[in-house]
């Protein structure tokens, strides 16, 4: 007899467990009609100082800018000039040319590893517009659009890529796990999650020190399962901490959908409600939707109102990473059938609905990002790519573990060098 | 000078430093309003305000994460988490981020901070209040791993934990907080007021951190030990009638390896004691160091006391606890060859 055994209550209902299964899988005619989207313009706006109780009900709606004739409807419309529009525009577009070339670059053996962020562009380019410069972020590894937007040089980004003679950090970080103080952008870490509350502690310092800057976390919805999600919600709201949460809801995990990591019960955003902290869920594929959601929740954290917490709907469009292939688990199609479309096409027909872009100005700008990818590119491959890499100043690895290095590493080094790297 | 028993040593270099240093902020389970469970921190949110020294949520995880965006930001946080028992929630935070910050951003952001947790058996806090697992962070990179065992040493090290530039986990032996402790639990608590390490100085002063003390020299055998173990060797030394020379470590990491070599090298016997789990304990570390550095000088085989392979038992406390039977027993068996 063991606990295991059913037949020792044989008469009482067998308990069933739920296993969540995504719509479709391979082989499937992905169909998503069925998902609620409601009407751009139709989310009511709340005063940024208003109880985080009136903003409740938009966790379950979806803040929505971009109406079907492509023209800003509704209170959250932002009413950005032309010139913030365009600049958006062209960050999301370098970024996409940034990663299909880095993608390339990993295929053709020049890097280990790439993670593209296609289909989401919208959601960090926005962000870093609607912030200062000064403010902080703790991001995740599909922010690149972060520091794209914040004018980093993109050779800074791909000597780190290759971790060549120009990377800053030596070679020690897997590709695209950036680091710049001076950009406001926090080492991104492969143990997920662990940035979302270290948000809320930088957050915390600002306030304890009087500051006037605040903080953006960033995590996935995948990582919302992980303790430090609920450790980041807590300490937001026992401080009412000026910092901007958000999770980008990208449906997919690796190959795990979303439901996966809850959404079959509740939305991410519906997660402020338990806290009593302010929750929206906004279309992370409409970029004035973005811009005009990161910009509330900022102003209500700059005036002491305290934390937001934003769901950004969006759809992976590729695989999780260079090492991931996405058809083993969901239909190749299902994200040209991604009912919210493609953050880059829905801007770009903004601006030709309001009159301030045309198709020739759009090929032109398009091809001026590829040649600044490209010769940025061409000028990292200069100081090396990756396989040429961790054959020279092999000390150097022993570098920065402590302020000054210790006997016992700098033993180490010496046998290390002398070894040689073999 | 002052006397101050380990509480209040400890107590002092909080007040010491957040004078000083404008960026030192104090936070943990219980330790604004109420000073703390073991008092360490009383008296600190009255005098420094609520803003540097609060009261935090019960998520360790959470507390050394904020800590972690506040040091990002430019504070230096000084947390404490409430038993060490309980640090395992934050664990992730600290090996994967604390210890790696320096490193994974080639020191453009650096983490100087200080995470102060009560460790170790003897006061009857069955297998969640008694653990000693020093070894769970000697073994990660970035760290330094500090533990007292007098309030000179504790008020000294605490503040230059505090100054040092990189994280440091600092574990105070509460079995010795308010007395030294002879491993005789039958035997009523000799206060602090009685040892001579009880004399601390006022005002700011540090004592090494990567730096062991000889507190009682001696030609027979050399005792490697740490916290409250310093003080049960140091009895049984005197009962069993030996000239040891007994070295209080201080600082796991990093080692003080010269000062155990030239005391190995002149005694040519060694014991290392410590109160956690044997297996992949520390003191396996020692005995590996001690055999590389003075193996042709060694006349015995080098002994350890610790704790047994099994959690901290309630009932059987005194039977766990690495007391004078088991130290009587090593140091017969380090002599006799």
């Amino acid at each position: 007899m063991s606990d295991k055994d059913p037949d020792l209550r044989r008469n009482a209902p067998h308990l069933e467990l739920h296993v969540p299964e995504p719509a479709f899988r391979p082989g499937d005619t992905p169909d998503f009609s069925s998902l609620y989207i409601p009407a751009a313009g139709s989310a009511p706006r709340p005063d940024t100082a208003a109880p985080a109780a009136e903003t409740h009900p938009l966790t379950t709606a979806l803040v929505r800018v971009l109406g079907e004739d492509n023209k800003a409807v509704g209170p959250w419309d932002p009413k950005l000039d032309a010139d913030t529009l365009r600049k958006m525009l062209r960050d999301m577009v370098t970024v996409r040319i940034f990663d299909d070339r880095m993608y390339r670059a990993q295929r053709q053996g020049k890097t280990s590893f790439y993670m593209k962020c296609t289909g989401e562009e919208a959601i960090a380019t926005a962000a870093a517009a609607a912030l200062s410069a000064e403010d902080m972020h703790f991001p995740t590894y599909r922010q690149q659009g972060l520091l794209i937007a914040r004018g980093y040089p993109l050779t800074e980004m791909m000597c780190q890529i290759y971790s060549n003679k120009g990377d800053k950090l030596r070679g020690r970080q897997l590709p695209i796990m950036y680091s710049d103080k001076k950009y406001g952008f926090f080492s991104i870490s492969g143990n997920l999650a662990t940035q979302f509350p270290q948000a809320v502690g930088w957050a915390m310092g600002a306030a304890i020190k009087g500051d006037s800057r605040i903080c953006m976390g960033w995590v996935g919805d995948g990582a919302t399962a992980e303790g430090d999600f609920h450790s980041a919600m807590t300490f937001a709201a026992v401080y009412d901490v000026p910092v901007i949460l958000a999770t980008v809801n990208n449906q997919w995990a690796i190959s795990s959908f979303s439901g996966i990591a809850g959404a079959e019960r509740a939305t991410f955003a519906q997660r402020a409600v338990g806290y009593g902290i302010a929750g929206l869920r906004v279309d992370g594929n409409d970029a004035l939707a973005v811009y005009a959601s990161v910009k509330w929740a900022a102003e209500r954290a700059r005036s002491n109102h305290g934390p937001t917490l934003i769901e950004f709907f969006t759809y992976r469009a590729e695989g999780h990473s260079t090492s991931d292939d996405p058809s083993g688990y969901r239909p190749t199609n299902e994200a040209k059938a991604w009912p919210l479309g493609d953050p880059i096409e829905r801007l770009k027909a903004h601006l030709l609905a309001i009159g301030e872009w045309d198709d020739e100005r759009h090929s032109k700008m398009t091809v001026e990002c590829d040649e600044q990818v490209r010769a940025a590119q061409k000028e990292s491959e200069k100081l090396g790519i990756l396989p040429q890499q961790g054959k020279d100043d092999i000390g150097s690895m022993f570098d920065d573990v402590y302020a000054e290095v210790p006997w016992h590493l700098a033993e180490q080094r010496d046998q290390a060098v002398a070894e040689g790297g073999e | 000078m002052p006397t101050f028993n380990m509480i209040q040593a400890l107590n002092d270099a909080h007040k010491v430093m957040m004078a000083r240093d404008p960026d030192v902020v104090v936070f943990g389970e219980d330790v604004g309003y109420f000073g703390g469970v073991f008092r360490v921190t009383e008296g600190l949110q009255k005098q420094f305000g609520k803003t540097r020294v609060f009261d935090a949520p019960i998520s360790e995880g959470g507390i050394v994460a904020t800590a972690v965006g506040m040091a990002t930001y430019g504070l230096k946080p000084v947390i404490e988490i409430q038993f060490a028992d309980y640090i395992y929630p934050g664990y992730d935070q600290i090996v994967s981020e604390v210890a790696k910050i320096r490193y994974r951003t080639a020191a453009e952001w650096t983490m100087p901070m200080v995470i102060r947790t009560p460790y170790g058996g003897g006061i009857f806090g069955g297998q969640t209040h008694s653990q000693s697992p020093e070894s769970l962070f000697t073994h990660i990179a970035g760290l330094k791993v500090v533990i007292p065992s007098t309030p000179h040493d504790a008020k000294g090290l605490l503040i230059a934990a505090i100054e040092d530039p990189d994280p440091v986990i600092f574990f105070e032996p509460k079995r010795i907080y308010n007395g030294p402790f002879d491993g005789h639990h039958d035997k009523p608590v000799r206060p602090w007021s009685k040892h001579p390490a009880s004399e601390v100085p006022e005002g700011h002063y540090t004592v090494p951190i990567g730096k062991a003390a000889v507190v009682r020299e001696g030609g027979d055998l050399t005792i490697l030990a740490y916290g409250t173990m310093v003080h049960v060797a140091l009895a049984a030394v005197e009962e069993n009638g030996l000239d040891a020379e007994v070295i209080d470590l201080r600082t796991l990491v990093p080692l003080d390896l010269d000062t155990i070599e030239e005391s190995v090298k002149k005694t040519g016997r060694c014991l290392v004691v410590h109160e956690a789990p044997r297996t992949s304990g520390f003191g396996g570390e020692l005995v590996a160091l001690v055999q590389e550095r003075c193996f042709y000088h060694l006349e015995a085989p080098v002994e350890r006391v610790t704790g047994w392979d099994t959690p901290y038992p309630h009932a059987y406390e005194w039977a766990y606890f690495p007391g004078p039977k088991r130290m009587k027993r090593a140091l017969e068996k380090v002599m006799a060859e």
